[in-house]
């Protein structure tokens, strides 16, 4: 399960903007460098990301077809927030049609 | 109707842009968003759990929510800015996984002929903040997607 947790997904969608080094990718979370190599390793070793051999700061890659993934992300986001108005225009509309039943009720309940 | 949403997250701005109407006064859509029991009914995601701890939405208050499965529940906190009913609510956000990385969202409400106009505008702390609550779906819980993802993979 490469990508079930937060730090991992957050390490992939920064090295969606390019290469990274270790330190780099560490910056952001309250963990220790070496807790940042291990989710490194956990990638690493499900496809998503490789390191160059030869370099001295060694960055860290994303994998060209988990970069594809990533634009797949960005989308599903737009669909979750579409979802989401979804939901909220039903919850609007059940509360207007409410509101209106209980209008025509007063108005029939109404002496003439 | 299908109300069409427009999502804007330009390149080298750490910024999210979100327009959408709804067929509804600027009173309903406003109360749907500051009242917790409303919000509970669309904010989270449809398979996953949002157990809103706390919502005092008015100014100076702060807010509180866990959202995920019951093996991974990712808490979200901020504090209300300025809410002014009907027109506005300006908030902070802020990822538990994520610390100390604070974004902030003005949204505005507006009639427009008779329907009702949301403008979010949400600013992150950095360009690589907001991408990464774009990708990993911080704030809309997209925690399906992964979860196929991780089946695509293993």
């Amino acid at each position: 399960m490469a990508l079930a947790d937060p730090v991992r997904r957050a390490i992939v969608a920064r090295l969606s903007r390019g290469e990274a080094t270790v330190n780099e990718l560490a910056e952001p979370f309250a963990i220790s460098k070496q807790a940042v190599s291990k989710h490194i390793q956990v990638l690493e070793h499900a496809g998503l990301v490789t390191r160059s051999r030869d370099a001295q700061r060694r960055p860290v890659h994303l994998d060209a077809a988990a970069l594809e993934r990533m634009t797949a992300w960005i989308d599903q986001y737009r669909l979750i927030a579409e979802s989401r108005f979804r939901r909220l225009d039903q919850l609007l509309a059940a509360d207007i049609s409410h509101q209106e039943s209980r209008q025509e009720q007063g108005k029939t309940e109404e002496p003439k | 109707m299908n109300n069409a949403t427009t999502i804007t997250a330009d390149d080298g701005v750490p910024f999210v842009d979100t327009v959408r109407e709804f067929d509804a006064p600027v009173s309903a859509v406003f109360k749907a968003h500051v009242d917790p029991d409303l919000l509970a009914k669309w904010l989270g995601p449809r398979n996953a759990k949002l157990n809103i701890t706390r919502y005092d939405a008015t100014t100076g208050g702060s807010w509180h929510y866990e959202s995920g499965h019951e093996d991974a529940m990712f808490g979200f906190r901020g504090i209300f800015h300025s809410v002014e009913t009907d027109a506005l609510i300006i908030m902070t956000f802020e990822f538990d996984g994520a610390p100390n990385q604070v974004g902030i969202s003005t949204t505005t409400f507006e009639e427009v002929g008779g329907r009702t106009r949301i403008v979010a505008h949400e600013v992150y702390p950095s360009v690589e903040a907001r991408d990464m609550a774009l990708a990993t779906g911080m704030n809309y819980g997209v925690v399906e997607g992964y979860e196929r993802l991780d089946e695509l993979l293993a």
